[in-house]
């Protein structure tokens, strides 16, 4: 019912209700974050005298450095960005000549091809977790950055969009380019990859954030510290018996979180797009 | 159009199908190869036939995994849903202040599942907590959620309805944004009221956009694992012990990668039913 139309069908006082009502929703949903950040700030006798005060008694750093020196968070913070930026430009780069195959070409089997990458759809990480672990460990690879990254390499989502995607490019544009000489591998790479620009950004920080934020995956197939991502390393604060110590464990959490937040408040509009589109 | 070689589709999906063959179909058909087989990862296979099936049925495993997983996936859809819709419809307007409340709720669905669930673990902690704190304020009956058997499944359903409304949220809005214009209009000169007009209008549109939701919200709850992992741990007494998380325990924890595959093979069929049946129930509904 958007518009200003339909608006002038509300009366004023059901609009102010409506409002006290979503202003309450809104807080719902970011009173945790700011428990959690002031939390952060707090020390230990402050958690434990007035747990629930709504605000430290000072900016008190203490629970950040706690939390830097209980774990390498540098490399945590690494290998989760080398992991996430891997999966999403081997997705891209894999899925843009599929995509076009699937969009432009007509060959024997395309159906087939394209009925193989849906129905991926409906086999999550959890079905297939513990073959691939098994096949991984035969050949050496558990505890890697490639156990972490190959598994993920084709997205059928990102596949199916990249596809309809190219389905609206006309013909004759390719068919230029055929004529002007240009290889196939640089049609879809040089000339409708940037076409596909806005798509691909969505997509990208789609399964960015998506592979960033993942715990299921990095958890079973890693057990070394040398590959462990960050997810996990702030998890493990509340597993090493930290107790009462939730300043620590809400400001590894502040410094896990902060990431995602800021990408999302500079990239809502294309996180909405990707998440929109999947409809 | 015609491919410029006769072979260049093959290199073109060439990597998406290794890929697919080897990190999707192969272990799929493997999980079901290994679910007849006792397997410790350390001594080599054993073939049983059915026996871990049998073993999960009779020591009620199976039912229990089965029984929370669907507790869980039915409040968590109803609940997400039905709040994705009434937010969606309150905030289907152009307003700076609708704008923020849309953006507060869809960040939940953005940040990691480990930070919500430290998040709440946090927010329901039976000492200290804030909703502990807010429910003594309001002289509300307080209990320790997560540590309560008959409460913590909810507690974490609660969890995972708040993490993910903001999904249902923002495709019930573009379904909306969607609707022309000129039905409410038309309606409203029939005198219908708002009511009347969500029940005639709305709804019937909204159809495919909430088979969708229902259908990923369905899946994405049945796939919940790092908030019990984080939050329960199974516990107490295995009350939220669901079935992803059976599965992980099997396999890291007892080391039995038979029994987890039955269970993984079970999840696979169930998931596929479900899916099927709601797509099914809801094209004969958008038929009638």
């Amino acid at each position: 019912m958007s518009g200003r139309e339909t608006r002038t069908l509300r009366s004023p006082l059901t609009d102010g209700v409506v409002n006290v009502l979503l202003g309450l929703v809104a807080a719902v949903w970011l009173l945790p974050y700011l428990w959690m950040l002031s939390t952060s700030f707090k020390t230990l006798p402050e958690i434990v005298r007035a747990p629930t005060a709504p605000l430290p008694s000072g900016l008190d750093l203490g629970a950040y450095r706690a939390v830097l020196e209980s774990m390498p968070l540098g490399r945590y913070f690494w290998n989760t960005t080398v992991m996430a930026l891997g999966i999403a430009f081997t997705q891209i780069a894999v899925a843009l000549p599929a995509g076009y195959a699937l969009a432009k070409l007509k060959f024997a089997g395309r159906g087939v091809a394209f009925g193989l990458v849906v129905a991926t759809l409906l086999i999550p990480a959890q079905v297939r977790f513990v073959p691939v672990f098994a096949l991984l460990a035969e050949v050496g690879w558990v505890n890697t950055m490639t156990a972490l990254i190959l598994p993920f390499g084709v997205s059928a989502f990102g596949t199916f969009l990249i596809r309809q995607a190219l389905i609206s490019v006309p013909d004759s544009l390719i068919e230029a380019a055929r004529m002007d000489g240009a290889s196939e591998l640089r049609i879809i790479y040089g000339l409708l990859g940037p076409m596909l620009r806005p798509t691909l950004v969505s997509f990208f920080l789609f399964s960015f954030v998506y592979h960033w934020n993942d715990y299921f995956w990095p958890l079973v197939m890693t057990t070394d510290d040398a590959v462990r991502t960050l997810p996990l390393g702030i998890a493990l604060l509340r597993e090493q018996g930290t107790g009462v110590r939730w300043h620590i464990v809400m400001a590894g959490n502040v410094l896990l979180s902060a990431p995602a937040l800021a990408v999302f408040a500079f990239a809502q509009r294309h996180l909405l797009r990707a998440v929109a589109s999947k409809a | 159009m015609r491919p410029s070689r006769r072979f260049d589709p093959l290199w073109m999906l060439g990597p998406t199908l290794v890929l697919l063959v080897v990190f999707f179909f192969v272990p799929l058909l493997q999980a079901a190869k290994s679910s007849l087989y006792e397997w410790d990862l350390l001594t080599p296979p054993r073939y049983v036939g059915l026996d871990n099936y049998r073993a999960l049925i009779d020591s009620g495993e199976l039912g229990h995994a089965l029984g929370t997983t669907l507790i869980m996936s039915a409040v968590v859809v109803v609940g997400s849903m039905a709040l994705g819709l009434v937010l969606a419809l309150a905030l289907n307007r152009p307003t700076r202040f609708a704008g923020f409340v849309r953006s507060a709720v869809f960040s939940a669905y953005v940040v990691s599942w480990v930070s919500v669930a430290l998040l709440w673990l946090w927010v329901l902690d039976a000492d200290a907590g804030a909703l502990t704190a807010l429910c003594r304020a309001l002289h509300l009956p307080t209990t320790h959620w997560l540590g309560n058997p008959k409460s913590a499944l909810y507690a974490l359903s609660g969890v995972t309805i708040w993490k993910i409304a903001g999904y249902s949220m923002v495709l019930f809005l573009a379904g909306l944004q969607d609707i022309p214009r000129s039905l409410y209009e038309a309606a409203a000169l029939d005198g219908a009221g708002a009511w009347q007009r969500f029940v005639n209008v709305t709804w019937p549109l909204l159809r495919p956009t909430a088979a969708f939701v229902g259908t990923t919200s369905l899946i994405i709850s049945f796939q919940v694992f790092d908030v019990v992992r984080v939050m329960t741990q199974g516990g107490p007494v295995r009350s939220t012990s669901v079935f992803v998380y059976a599965i992980y325990e099997q396999v890291f924890l007892n080391l039995r990668v038979g029994r987890a595959s039955a269970l993984v093979v079970v999840f696979f069929v169930l998931l596929l039913g479900l899916t099927a049946l709601q797509l099914w129930a809801w094209r004969k509904k958008g038929a009638a």
